[in-house]
């Protein structure tokens, strides 16, 4: 049977038909027919944003927590533009999401009407597709496609922009069985041969790694636990990049940290010195290989990866496998116990005495504060205080992303929400919220520095409007602490512009938004403070006065080869005298 | 062109990849793209280009299935064999993008140009424009008593051979469709 219906509510049914349950958007002009359709029905929750940015960062938090892809609506011009940092953010992360934007009529377009952008122009760069939806007949089937593409091969973000007159005119509704997606349609099992060739490799290598990545987390639960099963019959240790913290469990036995600029001492002198090193689904970004002419030299390399041109685009891989990572591990681990679950023993126990003497170093360690609190000290106590409940994290961009990569502990996939590749200061208070629609019950904290919150700090409206008791556990160094950090090593201590100054009072700010605010400076009283914040029913801006100066190690500075790692001088390595490699 | 020299089958996917893919020398390759015939497809391609830093040297691009709705893209490319390679595989993975065929790399193909070279001129270089243009097989389209328009279709290096010799004969303009090419034999 057929139907017609008009573009604002074939919008509407398309979005049902593929399982939306939550939108989130900001109205305006162009998109006010699809707003008085959302208003009369019940199926689909809008939230409302207060800010373009946040509702498609709020979509990647919804999409990152569930694994399916995330939805925001917007008007035409400033709030297509709005959202072009979230899309960019979608694209570099990989991460699903459907961005629906007005646009002015079809016969307004190209005349610089009120609130006209060209809006596929713009995005066109940083979406995964785009379309401007010019006839209403090809509304839904376009809608249907966009979440196809979005959600197959390398999952991004994709965006519909509709003319005000297509949205009013009628045509026939296409449901999304009907709708054509046949010619996109990446692969996803790997090559056999391939697949054999890694397994001899793994069978005989003496000192492998599974260096893994977002892939993994977007490749499905599947994935992680294919991951879990082939990494602990093997024995081979685990790192993993920021975007892929949880695939492999912090608390499993090959686990060895994250690994990168800021990542552990044990994971990156394992990177450097490994002979065989297999990729899941990660993309040797640029914080991760450092230097590219001395980035592990003595390993053969294995690249699993959905995306073919992420294979040899930054380092030359031995053995490419283009596939999902769920399907190739699948076939991995088959082949694997079809060969007799063979591993290099006398290797690997070698392998893993030497990393547990890297590991003796204590790369994290930090001279605790009396009178102040160390950021690394209020996240291992935010750690110790919330283990074993079902919590998600979501971060801003700065030292205490990484010092919350470095200090809590993640056992599942789809539990940590952080902007990677775009580095999106402003991203996690947005996506904390989105996360916390997707999960009403569970546990959300944004890791954040006083900076970043403040991008988007307007989403605390959002946050309370929708009853979302997300915890903002705001690191206060009052300083830019990543810019600083860089201007003290690499700048000659110039600090220029990397302080926050006129900060608000975050409990003042709290309490005019309706919310609680919390403020704690003396170590004494943080495990108090934060029980506070767990046990309040509703959002908390918990403002957490750190040491202002504190410096996040290890680092290896930009250019430098894994094995010129900078060291806390609080490691254990200068404490016991112990020569650095 | 070092290019010319690699054996038919030697591409990225097949597993005798004959290039040496670390060389560091730049090399020329036609890519053909076939992408679905939609509004922005074209921008979308020339943006990765220009967005990615690669280099285009010549781009043609018209529909080629009027029902199937396919259009054919034909770019000239340079860069080292690991970014023709990028290249391949960027565009390869765009969703409106159907295929990608790199014909300097799949074996022998047949480039053509058309370009319209404007000479102008009197006495001895005009005899010897028309002369070099019968040479060359080109065509006379257009005329005045000093000027001539000549057509020719070719690949690019004949083009630019004709054109260097009208250059001291009164070459004044000349516009070029770009390379259409097609892989040779069946």
């Amino acid at each position: 049977m057929t139907r017609s219906m008009t573009g604002a509510r074939m919008v509407v049914q398309a979005l049902k038909d593929q399982g939306v349950e939550v939108v989130f958007g900001y109205p305006g002009g162009a998109v006010l027919p699809i707003y008085d359709e959302i208003f009369q029905q019940n199926d689909i929750r809008h939230i409302l944003v207060r800010h373009e940015q946040g509702a498609v960062h709020m979509a990647e938090g919804y999409a990152r927590s569930t694994g399916k892809p995330g939805v925001a609506l917007v008007t035409s011009g400033p709030g297509a533009t709005n959202a072009v940092t979230g899309l960019t953010d979608a694209l570099m992360d990989s991460i699903p999401i459907v961005v629906l934007t007005g646009q002015v009529p079809t016969f307004m377009i190209g005349t610089d009407g009120f609130q006209e952008a060209d809006t596929v122009g713009i995005t066109r760069p940083c979406t995964k597709m785009n379309w401007l939806v010019k006839d209403t007949a090809k509304l839904a089937e376009t809608i249907h496609q966009a979440f196809h593409v979005a959600t197959h091969g390398r999952p991004g973000p994709v965006l519909i922009d509709i003319p005000k007159d297509v949205q009013f005119a009628n045509a026939e509704y296409t449901p999304p069985q009907k709708a054509k997606v046949d010619h996109y349609q990446p692969r996803v099992k790997g090559d056999i041969e391939a697949i054999t060739r890694l397994v001899e490799m793994l069978e005989v290598a003496e000192r492998p790694i599974l260096y893994t990545g977002g892939g993994v987390i977007n490749s499905g639960k599947a994935a992680s636990q294919l991951l879990r099963e082939l990494a602990d019959a093997t024995g081979i240790p685990v790192t993993s990049t920021l975007m892929g913290l949880g695939a492999y469990p912090a608390s499993g036995k090959g686990w060895i940290g994250m690994l990168g600029m800021h990542g552990l001492y044990e994971a990156n002198l394992a990177m450097h010195g490994c002979d065989l090193m297999i990729n899941i689904g990660a993309r040797f970004d640029d914080r991760i290989t450092g230097r590219i002419t001395d980035f592990s030299p003595k390993s053969k390399k294995v690249h699993i990866d959905i995306d073919p041109s992420s294979i040899n685009k930054v380092i030359r891989v031995d053995v490419p496998i283009i596939g999902d990572v769920g399907h190739v591990l699948e076939d991995v681990l088959k082949v694997w116990k079809a060969r007799g679950r063979k591993v290099n023993k006398a290797g690997l126990a070698k392998w893993w005495a030497q990393i547990e003497d890297w590991k003796r170093v204590n790369c994290l360690a930090y001279a605790p504060g009396e009178k102040t609190i160390k950021p690394q000290y209020a996240l291992q106590r935010l750690e110790a205080l919330t283990r074993g409940r079902d919590r998600y994290i979501a971060t801003e961009v700065g030292q205490h992303q990484m010092w919350a990569a470095q200090f809590l502990s993640f056992d599942e996939p789809n539990r940590w929400m952080t902007s990677g590749g775009l580095g999106t200061m402003g991203y996690g208070l947005p996506a904390s919220i989105g996360v916390q629609i997707a999960h009403p019950e569970a546990l959300v904290i944004n890791v954040a520095g006083e900076a970043s919150w403040l991008m988007n700090m307007q989403e605390m409206g959002t946050a309370m409007q929708f009853r979302a008791p997300v915890k903002q556990f705001i690191l206060n160094n009052e300083r830019l602490g990543m810019v600083r950090q860089w201007q003290e090593l690499l700048h000659g201590e110039r600090y220029s512009s990397s302080w926050s100054e006129s900060l608000p009072d975050f409990v003042k700010l709290a309490e005019a938004f309706g919310c609680k605010g919390i403020k704690v400076s003396d170590p004494k009283d943080l495990d108090d403070a934060i029980n506070e914040m767990l046990a309040y029913d509703g959002p908390v801006i918990f403002d957490c006065l750190v040491e202002k100066h504190e410096n996040c190690f290890p680092m290896i500075p930009s250019g430098k080869p894994h094995n010129e790692m900078l060291l806390s001088a609080d490691a254990d390595a200068f404490k016991s005298g112990a020569v650095l490699v | 062109m070092s290019a010319l020299n690699i054996k038919k089958g030697s591409t990225s996917h097949s597993a005798y990849d004959l290039r040496d893919s670390h060389s560091q020398a730049e090399e020329s390759h036609t890519l053909a793209v076939i992408v679905e015939n939609e509004p922005g497809v074209l921008a979308r391609v020339i943006g990765l280009f220009s967005g990615r830093g690669y280099n285009i040297d010549s781009l043609t691009v018209a529909e080629v299935d009027h029902t199937g709705h396919r259009s054919r893209i034909t770019v000239v490319t340079r860069g080292t064999p690991s970014v023709i390679d990028q290249i391949e595989a960027q565009l390869s993975r765009m969703v409106p993008v159907h295929a990608v065929h790199d014909l300097t790399a799949e074996g022998p193909s047949v480039q053509r140009e058309l370009a319209l070279i404007k000479v102008a001129g009197k006495g001895d270089a005009r005899i010897e424009a028309l002369r070099l243009c019968e040479i060359f097989r080109a065509k006379v389209v257009d005329s005045t008593l000093e000027s001539f328009v000549f057509e020719m279709t070719g690949p690019p290096e004949k083009i630019d051979a004709f054109a260097d010799l009208m250059r001291p004969l009164g070459l004044k303009e000349i516009a070029r469709t770009g390379v259409a090419a097609l892989s040779r034999g069946a």
